[in-house]
């Protein structure tokens, strides 16, 4: 009865042992012979500064927020376009309409500047 | 057991111990993401109740937006994994007592009810999705409130980049 999420279970399974079994196999088997440099954190060659754990800059928070708007905006138009072929001229219209005015929120977005990086 | 039986207790105990992690971790980022997997064991739970649209409702707004929204709220604070002061307070044992009176109380009311343990029809449910869609720009049916909830998000958009970006007289 519910062998279309089966699917989805064995993709989330594959997704996580696909990954995780060479780091296990690698831990197990790799040689270990350390030395402090080798135990240096590795950052594309450069000398790590300070902690992992930093503040990030606020401006993040505002692409964050975004992304909320259009993430719920999806959530209504997925029932629309899953039920698309069945819909009447006047429900695409609704659904269209639905869209331009968010688009329209986007563009707002971008005439304030909100998307660029400053 | 069916195997629907055994992946509910196997979900409902993964997302319980998820939620006592959350509660429990010094370092507020893995609380976040022990909050994802719990959310997830929820969207799972929808799942097996044969009710698919709420599974893609739990992943996509909780653990695609609330979570995220989270994450990066958590992000921004100072001193994350600093935190060594006692994560329950003095009220932890009176919290703890009222939690267990609820959820006894929970437990006896629902029990009394027949519906309870009923177990949802297995059935073909792939046609709601279409009829939802269907309802929700008929004329006689939501469009109106799905054109408002468009205007909401609207709103909630601008009003959002209007609180945070910086007035042009605050700019360094």
């Amino acid at each position: 009865m519910h062998n279309s999420w089966l699917f989805i279970g064995i993709f989330i399974l594959v997704a996580g042992v696909f990954p995780a079994l060479p780091i296990i196999l690698f831990h197990i088997f790799g040689p270990k012979r350390q030395t402090p440099e080798k135990l240096e954190t590795y950052e594309c060659g450069m000398e790590t500064v300070g902690q992992t754990w930093v503040q990030f800059k606020v401006q993040y928070y505002i692409y964050a927020l975004i992304f909320l708007v259009f993430d719920v905006e999806i959530i209504f138009l997925y029932p629309w376009a899953v039920a698309f072929d069945k819909l009447p001229l006047l429900g695409v219209a609704a659904g269209v309409l639905f869209i331009f005015l968010l688009a329209d929120g986007l563009w707002y977005a971008w005439q304030k500047g909100a998307l660029e990086w400053s | 057991m069916t195997p629907d039986q055994i992946l509910f207790i196997v979900t409902a105990l993964i997302s319980t111990l998820a939620a006592v992690m959350v509660v429990s971790r010094r370092n507020m980022v893995h609380a976040a993401l022990f909050l994802v997997l719990t959310l997830f064991g929820v969207a799972v739970a929808f799942v097996l109740l044969e009710a698919p649209f709420l599974a893609v409702v739990q992943v996509l707004v909780y653990i695609g937006a609330i979570a995220i929204l989270m994450i990066f709220a958590v992000m921004l604070t100072r001193n994350v994994t600093d935190d060594s002061g006692d994560p329950f307070n003095k009220n932890a044992r009176v919290g703890g007592l009222a939690a267990l009176f609820v959820f006894s109380l929970l437990v006896v009311m629902f029990g009394g009810w027949s519906q309870f343990t009923a177990y949802p029809q297995a059935g073909d449910t792939s046609g709601s999705i279409v009829q939802l869609g269907v309802a929700l720009t008929a004329a006689d049916g939501y469009v109106i409130a799905f054109e408002v909830a468009s205007m909401l998000l609207l709103g909630a958009l601008v009003g959002a980049i209007f609180v945070v970006w910086p007035r042009q007289n605050e700019n360094e």
